[in-house]
C-alpha cells in the first residue's frame, strides 16, 4: 500500500472560461439593449354604423384646435405659433386660471381629497394634421401636449401633497386625474392637397 | 558573483484563473437580464423621433409592433423609397393590418387580450398620411391602446 492518501485528480477547468465567453457573445449578438419607450395614447373606438357624423357639437370655448400643416407649421386656436409656445398655451387652456370667458367653462365637481373643485371637465384639445405633415413634428406636438398635462398634474401634486404626480399614491393620482383629465382628440386628418 | 547568476531560470508564478469563468458568467447574466431578444429583422429604416414625456412599455408579451419606414438598401431596388409598413417579417399594406392585429390578439391569452398594446415604430421622416391609415385600421380592429415609439431626448 502506498503511503499517504491518494489525491483525486483535479478536473481541468481552463476551458470553462472559453465556453462562457461563447455564450456571452451569443447573447450580445442576439439581444438588443434598447428598452422600448414611447408616448402612450388611447384611440377612440371606431364610429358606429348608424352614427351620422362624429363631430359632436361642442361649445367653441371648450375646444382648442391644434393643426399641423404639410409644412409642419403649427396653428393653435386660430393663430400661428411655434412648437415651443404650445406647452404654455395648452396649460393656460386646460387650467383656465383666470376664468377667461374664452377659455373652457368650469364646472364644480366633488373630488375625493380635494372637496368641491372647479374643473374644466369638458375641455378638448383637438389635434389635427395634414396627410403631408411629418411624423417627427407630430410627435413633437403630442409630446408638448402631454408635457402640458404632466406639468399641471405635477404642480397640483406639489401644492397639495408636496410631491410630484408620479410619486403620489393611487388615490391621490386618481383625484389629480379627475381634475386634469387628458382629453386629446386625434381627429382624422383632412386631405388638403396631395400627400 | 554567484549571487545574481541563478542557474535554472526562475519561472513566473502562474496566475490563478479559476475565477475567470465565474466572472464571465456574471457578465453573461447581466446581459441576459438587461437586454431583450430581437424579435424581427428590420426591413425598413427606422430612426425614432425624440420626446421627453415617455412611458416605458410594460409587458413585452402584450405588445405588438408595427414598423413604418423607408425600405432598407437591399429592398429599395424592388420597392422604391416610399415609406412601407412592416408586420412581423414581411412588408404589408394598410389593408392587412386589421387581420394581423386580430390574429395577434387571438394568439394571446384571453385575460391578456384587453391589455394588448400596439407599438408604432415609425421613422421620423414618415408622412402622417400612412400613420393615419394605420391608426384607422387599428381603430377598426379595436386595438385602441397604442404607443408611439420614441427615444428619450438627451
Amino acid at each position: 500500500m502506498a503511503k499517504g492518501k491518494r489525491e483525486v485528480p483535479e478536473l481541468n477547468s481552463s476551458s470553462t472560461a472559453d465556453i462562457s465567453f461563447i455564450l456571452l457573445i451569443f447573447f450580445l449578438i442576439t439581444t438588443s439593449m434598447d428598452t422600448d419607450q414611447g408616448l402612450a395614447r388611447r384611440l377612440p373606438p371606431p364610429p358606429e354604423q348608424n352614427q351620422k357624423s362624429d363631430d359632436i357639437k361642442l361649445k367653441e370655448r371648450n375646444v382648442l384646435t391644434v393643426f399641423l400643416n404639410f409644412q409642419d407649421q403649427l396653428m393653435c386656436g386660430g393663430e400661428y405659433i411655434q412648437v415651443t409656445d404650445l406647452r404654455r398655451k395648452a396649460k393656460e387652456f386646460i387650467a383656465n386660471p383666470n376664468n377667461d370667458p374664452k377659455m373652457p367653462e368650469k364646472t364644480t365637481i366633488e373630488v375625493p381629497l380635494f372637496g368641491p373643485t372647479e374643473v374644466t371637465t369638458n375641455h378638448v384639445i383637438s389635434l389635427r394634421c395634414d396627410r403631408g405633415s411629418s411624423y417627427e413634428a407630430y410627435i413633437l406636438v403630442q409630446n408638448e401636449l402631454v408635457a402640458a398635462y404632466n406639468e399641471l398634474r405635477n404642480e397640483l401634486g406639489n401644492s397639495k401633497f408636496g410631491k410630484v404626480y408620479a410619486e403620489c399614491d393611487e388615490v391621490q393620482q386618481e383625484s389629480i386625474r379627475t381634475i386634469y383629465p387628458q382629453n386629446i382628440s386625434e381627429a382624422e386628418p383632412k386631405k388638403y392637397g396631395d400627400k | 558573483m554567484g549571487k545574481f547568476n541563478k542557474t535554472g531560470g526562475r519561472s513566473l508564478p502562474k496566475l490563478n484563473t479559476s475565477s475567470l469563468p465565474d466572472l464571465i458568467f456574471s457578465l453573461l447574466f447581466f446581459f441576459m437580464m438587461v437586454t431583450t431578444m430581437r424579435e424581427v429583422a428590420l426591413k425598413v429604416q427606422f430612426r425614432a423621433p425624440v420626446g421627453t414625456e415617455l412611458e416605458k412599455l410594460e409587458k413585452k408579451s402584450l405588445v405588438t409592433f408595427i414598423y413604418v419606414g423607408v425600405p432598407t438598401q437591399e429592398f429599395q431596388k424592388q420597392l422604391g423609397t416610399e415609406s412601407r409598413i412592416q408586420l412581423n417579417d414581411s412588408f404589408a399594406e394598410t389593408s392587412e393590418i386589421q387581420d394581423y392585429i386580430i390574429g395577434e390578439r387571438a394568439s394571446m391569452k384571453e385575460e391578456d387580450q384587453p391589455q394588448m398594446t400596439v407599438s408604432l415604430k415609425v421613422d421620423k421622416d414618415t408622412k402622417m398620411g400612412i400613420v393615419t391609415d394605420i391608426k384607422e385600421a387599428l381603430r377598426r380592429a379595436y386595438a385602441l391602446k397604442i404607443n408611439y415609439s420614441a427615444a428619450k431626448k438627451q
